[in-house]
């Protein structure tokens, strides 16, 4: 076995910073999730979708505009506009009328927009596997303390704390948040006083939609995008959600963290089971904490 | 002397089902054959997981997992061990029930949603161990060309393995539910506050439930792997588990055979739709958005609604 035999100072370095950079797009991802679940109590399987759509529009985006640093820009900005589009119309069509019901129920009912989907993403791109190339730009590396490292990376590393500042400001500093999170506490209440609670709802959940948006099209330059990796970031998002807990911004950032830095230096440690890792680290924080490290909103 | 008429007045429908059925291989062509018993294998895994879902209205969101161990058991005592196949079928449910027990000590302190998503957890780490350790369980690709004993190899074998094992396990089943402990358990399911005011030990009875629950899966888990010969990692993969639970909402669960109903829909669905199209799953999609909608209580549950006759009775929804 190959058990710990290639931890050098040099490549816990380098799959740190790696981790880092993988730590933003959970984090992204995360928080949207974190934030329908805080506020709207909707464990919304769909986000990995969402996540999956944007990487492919994306994709699309960028190969109209011909890719480069022009096409690179408008597909990061367009992208997550678009899905948050999709999801005002699911939000407005669909899940306005079923805030009422139960968690099983609403989680089925996510779970079904899932499938049609994974479906449509199917029908209109193929199953093929797709790339973004990176314009020339980002390509390349940086060297920090003598060690390479990518450029697009260092990217991410800066856009992580950004957007983690964003929601913060959003949620407690802004009057739309402020009344979303009274809302999460006493919905009824909150309408009482004659604030239009279902716009609200409606605003918090395209603004997280956004997010998965956003982690997807920041996604889509590092990996190959197919089919089924909806699957895959849903129930790793779900995980840091829940280590973090429900609902609290900084607990999806610590989260992200713990699972993307476990995952990087697993690999060094024990490439086979380095899918492994992550999941033990969570099984491990909720056995001594089940309702997540930071205070839950609920 | 009455009671013992309409007892066998309920019961004789059932007799004459199971016994139609024990003929129908000599009727029907080999695929059909072969479809009924992948229906009766995941018709099992449906009823079993509505024993906590739908009786104990525990949010068991990955059962998939007690099904897999159990088909994985049986698959690598008959490919890794030289010991007798049938031991591998004995220890399914056995290893299944553990598994349930150990998620379950873990589980069960908590409840609603934060029990399912902290199944989901350990559940996906059990997956993944399964989908990495290439050595023993075959990884991603899984062990296939599984070789049963000759007697359920063929597609009848199968077929009466699966049918008769089904059979069993419905009426071991059906006894519990009507068993004092599934009657505490619907009571812990309806007001768990009540329950554990009038001297039920609520965190206890949860976890047997969970364990015999687990078993069962653990046992349709080990006719899957003599209908198909093959396993694979996607047997625990968590879409499979919501998959489930649309069964036996499908189903209706709050009735005892409507999850079967709902795997049986499930699957031919499946077959057939999947013979005109690969985009079967926006249909099913669709067919659960619609179901969620405007029949939350399934479609079996609507029928005996309808009928106005009783089955178990449902739970108000929460807030």
């Amino acid at each position: 076995m190959d058990f710990a035999s290639n931890i050098t100072v040099s490549a816990l370095f380098q799959q740190a910073l790696v981790g880092l950079s993988r730590t933003t797009i959970l984090f992204i991802v995360a928080s949207g999730l974190s934030l329908i679940l805080g506020v709207l109590r909707i464990p919304n399987v769909a986000h990995g979708s969402l996540y999956m759509i944007g990487a492919f529009i994306m994709y699309s985006v960028n190969l109209f505009f011909g890719g480069g640093q022009t096409g690179f820009w408008i597909a990061i900005i367009l992208s997550p506009l678009a899905v948050a589009l999709i999801s005002l119309v699911v939000e407005r069509g669909l899940f306005q009328h079923l805030y009422e019901r139960e968690h099983l129920m609403l989680l089925l009912f996510t779970f079904s927009i899932t499938l049609v989907f994974g479906d449509l993403v199917k029908m209109v791109w193929g199953s093929d596997y797709r790339c973004v190339d990176l314009p020339a730009a980002f390509q390349g590396f940086f060297t920090i303390l003598g060690f390479p490292f990518p450029r697009y990376n260092l990217l991410l590393i800066i856009i992580g704390p950004v957007v983690a500042f964003g929601l913060w400001f959003l949620t407690n500093k802004t009057r739309i948040g402020k009344i979303a999170r009274a809302a999460a506490v006493d919905r009824e209440m909150v309408g009482a006083i004659g604030i239009n609670v279902s716009l609200i709802f409606a605003a918090v959940f395209v603004i997280g939609c956004f997010l998965a948006g956003l982690g997807g099209a920041l996604v889509a330059p590092t990996q190959n995008i197919r089919q089924g990796m909806d699957h895959a970031i849903i129930i790793e998002a779900f995980l840091i959600v829940i280590m973090g807990g429900l609902g609290n911004i900084w607990g999806a950032l610590l989260g992200a963290l713990i699972f993307g830095l476990t995952d990087s230096i697993g690999i060094l440690v024990w490439p086979q089971f380095a899918i492994v890792f992550p999941y033990v680290v969570v099984v491990i924080a909720l056995l001594f904490c089940p309702k997540g490290l930071l205070k839950s909103t609920w | 002397m009455s009671d013992n008429r309409s007892a066998w007045k309920a019961l004789a429908p059932w007799l004459a089902v199971f016994v139609l059925l024990l003929f129908a291989p000599r009727f029907l062509p080999r695929f059909h054959v072969y479809l009924f018993g992948l229906i009766f294998t995941t018709g099992l895994l449906a009823v079993s997981l509505n024993l906590v879902l739908g009786l104990g209205g525990m949010y068991q969101f990955h059962h998939a997992v007690f099904y897999g161990i159990g088909a994985y058991t049986v698959a690598i005592v008959i490919t890794k061990t030289a010991l007798s196949p049938w031991i591998g079928f004995l220890l399914a449910p056995v290893v299944s029930a553990l598994l349930s027990l150990a998620i379950g000590l873990i589980c069960v302190r908590l409840s609603k949603l934060y029990f399912g998503m902290l199944q989901i957890s350990l559940g996906s780490l059990v997956w993944a161990v399964v989908f990495r350790w290439y050595s023993f369980t075959g990884g991603d690709d899984g062990i296939h060309g599984i070789s049963v004993p000759d007697i359920i190899s063929s597609t009848d074998g199968a077929y009466y393995f699966s049918l008769i094992l089904t059979a069993i396990c419905l009426i071991l089943m059906q006894r519990i539910v009507n068993s004092p402990f599934g009657m505490s358990f619907q009571a812990v399911r309806d007001n768990p506050v009540r329950s554990e005011a009038v001297g039920i030990n609520v965190k206890r009875l949860q976890l047997t439930g969970m364990v015999i629950s687990g078993a069962f899966a653990g046992i349709a888990g080990s006719m899957f792997v003599v209908i198909e010969g093959s396993v694979f990692p996607e047997l625990m993969f968590w879409t499979l588990s919501l998959e489930i639970i649309i069964m036996c909402l499908l189903g209706g669960w709050f009735t005892f055979l409507g999850p079967m109903l709902g795997a049986a829909i499930i699957v031919l669905l499946r077959t057939f739709v999947g013979i005109y199209t690969e985009y079967w799953t926006i249909i099913l999609g669709v067919v659960l958005m619609l179901l969620i909608l405007f029949l939350p209580q399934g479609v079996l549950g609507y029928f005996l609604e309808k009928f106005n006759r009783s089955g178990m009775k449902p739970v108000q929804e929460e807030k």
